[in-house]
């Protein structure tokens, strides 16, 4: 196992992916900003998280390496997120019907 | 053995075997056993100062009208009481300092999997300690907000509010790191042999909380710093004249504190089932459906939250909601219940102190699980919501089970770690009157809620008078049973009879080495080849 993570942790991402990835989340963030001035009544806070959503899943797979990781490390990374995912889900029994 | 030689200061195992001594030999060890009591002491002596915190409120509650304090010292005093009690005590409480001390043991490892993150969690926690004290006593005096912290009060009080939950900020950092560390230590640690339906079910309560305690904390800590910047720099976050929303701070709240709750209770109710076996020589009944009922106390529990809010101004769809998942959570709490009276089901019961707690938190736990379903149901909830009867609820939840069950540990674990045992007499008096005082106090609480006496209210009608009177005096009888109980136990550890390895005749594997245990805890690695309730061969001595 920790040779397993330690062969891991070894590994490069190159230039052009970062900067790919860079230029996806500067246009995310256009998106964002466009998103609050669209007039789309209560779907606006879903697209707003929808592209946070994505932006952070780029984040964490690439900046972060979590995309070259051993499953063990993802699944408990999905674990925290699905949990984060539920406690926000769960609010909204209360503010959409209110 | 003669009195003399019972009197020589402890110094086999951990306490002398590496040479060293004096107070860096704690405050900086990495030894599981050394922070266990470090934390041990730390909790205890926060629980006393939220004892001596208590028993002013019910002194002041004695009698209608001003008793003993003002009206702001009393609401600074039921805040304080609540803040020590749960942030300092109850949920550090035994999974920091009985966890840290068995915990490793029960797996058959050498320490934790992290030992210098363990010492860094004391470190918070004492620092996030002093903290909380500090903002008692400077700024504009102790917070009188309530444990719970609600906004719009919380956001305008002048007293010192953002120290406060500046402190439990820190302390909530504490609890994820033991969190993460015992996480770690049970999946990576376990001793050859020591497959997961052979862990000790108190190592199984742990591993649930230590999930609770990674996946909740951190909400209640970016909680409370949206509290800081609505008091510093005026967000308006949950101000609705700014766009805010009120009752989003309950929401992010309870999304912790409720699941707060199960950090606590789910390491009593795995104390509850490695004594229960012990003292009724059985094997456990169900050692599977206990331990997954851990798991689905922690998970169903993490999603009832809104149950705190049904007078809140809530969504009714919401409220449904909570209040149906409310009452999935009772069906894993009864499984463990059912399963411990069914282990006592033809054992051999002996009825020593370690089990006398044990089985009062059965009958305690259960008294207050079955009125939290009076308070989970929607509509019974409106009649007492803010009312005696939830004070009295949780404190038989919480002190009744969570309490005793730390009561129980200390008196199952302790002498494992001293070397000496208490006196069995004094320990069951001290039991006694804790019992009677505990059930006079908290059930006239009940009975006065459901007739309508509001919680944290400094005044009262006349016709509450006399059950006040009562509980009052119940606060009496369970303060003079605690200091019977703790100074027996601690004369007991200090200079009791010496003990031998296995005094009660346990199974598990903190049963198997010296006593007390050496600093890497086992000779050799061990290898498990039997079950934690397996008590062929092993003899009581």
């Amino acid at each position: 196992m920790s040779h397993e993570s330690a062969e891991h942790a070894e590994h490069i991402v190159s230039y052009k992916t970062l900067v790919s990835v860079w230029a996806a989340l500067l246009v995310l963030t256009v998106i964002t900003v466009a998103i609050t001035r669209a007039e789309l009544g209560a779907l606006k806070v879903w697209a707003a998280l929808a592209v946070a959503s994505v932006k952070s899943a780029l984040v964490i797979a690439v900046f972060m390496h979590m995309k070259y990781e051993a499953r063990l490390f993802r699944i408990i990374l999905l674990v925290a997120l699905v949990t984060l995912a539920i406690f926000i889900g769960f609010t909204f029994f209360d503010v959409l019907y209110r | 053995m003669s009195s003399a030689e019972s009197r020589q200061p402890i110094a086999a195992g951990f306490w002398g075997d590496t040479g060293k001594t004096g107070i860096g030999s704690w405050i900086f060890s990495t030894d599981h056993k050394r922070i266990g009591l470090l934390y041990l002491y730390s909790v205890t002596g926060f629980f006393l100062v939220g004892v001596i915190l208590g028993l002013l409120i019910r002194l002041e509650l004695m009698a209608p009208g001003k008793t003993i304090v003002d009206a702001p010292t009393y609401n600074a005093l039921f805040t304080v009481h609540g803040v020590v009690m749960i942030f300092l005590f109850i949920i550090p409480g035994i999974p920091a300092s009985f966890g840290n001390l068995v915990m490793p043991i029960q797996i058959g490892a050498r320490d934790v999997a992290f030992p210098r993150l363990n010492l860094f969690s004391w470190w918070l926690y004492a620092i996030g300690a002093v903290v909380v004290l500090t903002s008692l006593f400077t700024g504009g005096g102790a917070p009188d907000t309530g444990w719970t912290f609600y906004v719009p009060f919380s956001a305008r009080t002048g007293t010192n509010v953002s120290l406060a939950v500046f402190g439990v900020f820190i302390l909530g950092f504490s609890s994820i790191l033991t969190g993460v560390n015992f996480v770690t230590t049970i999946h990576r640690l376990r001793a050859e042999g020591m497959s997961w339906g052979r862990l000790p079910l108190f190592t199984w309560s742990l591993y649930a909380t230590a999930w609770v305690q990674i996946l909740a904390t951190p909400i209640i800590a970016i909680t409370l710093v949206l509290v800081i910047a609505e008091r510093v720099l005026g967000a308006g976050l949950f101000d609705p004249g700014r766009g805010g929303d009120p009752i989003m701070f309950q929401h992010l709240f309870w999304i912790y504190s409720h699941p707060a709750v199960y950090i606590m209770i789910l390491p009593a109710m795995g104390v509850i089932s490695d004594i229960i076996p012990v003292f009724s020589r059985k094997p456990i009944f169900g050692y599977k459906m206990i331990a997954a009922s851990s798991i689905g106390i922690a998970a169903a529990g993490s999603l009832v939250w809104g149950h705190h809010m049904y007078t809140s101004g809530m969504s009714d769809t919401a409220i449904m909601v909570f209040s149906f998942l409310t009452f999935i959570v009772a069906i894993p709490s009864a499984i463990k219940v059912f399963n411990w009276v069914s282990t006592l089901y033809k054992g051999s019961i002996s009825l020593e102190a370690p089990m006398l707690f044990a089985l009062s938190f059965v009958l305690l736990f259960s008294i207050g699980g079955l009125s939290g379903l009076i308070l989970g149901a929607a509509a019974t909830d409106i009649h007492v919501h803010d009312t005696h009867f939830v004070v009295g609820h949780f404190h038989y939840v919480m002190f009744g089970g969570t309490g005793f069950a730390f009561f129980a540990a200390a008196h199952y674990w302790l002498p494992k770690f001293f070397g000496r045992r208490y006196k069995e007499k004094p320990a069951i008096v001290g039991w006694a009157l804790m019992f009677v005082g505990f059930n006079i106090l908290y059930w006239t609480m009940q009975v006065l809620g459901m007739h309508g006496m509001p919680r944290r209210y400094y005044d009262y009608l006349p016709e509450f008078a006399p059950l006040n009177f009562v509980a009052t005096v119940g606060s009496w009888i369970l303060a003079v049973g605690l200091i019977v109980m703790l100074v027996n136990l601690v004369k007991g550890l200090k200079s009791g009879e010496p003990i031998g390895e296995n005094p009660w005749g346990g199974a598990t594997l903190e049963w198997q080495i010296a006593t007390p245990p050496p600093t890497e805890n086992f000779e050799e690695d061990p290898v498990v080849t039997r079950g934690p309730y397996d008590f062929k061969g092993v003899v009581k001595p």
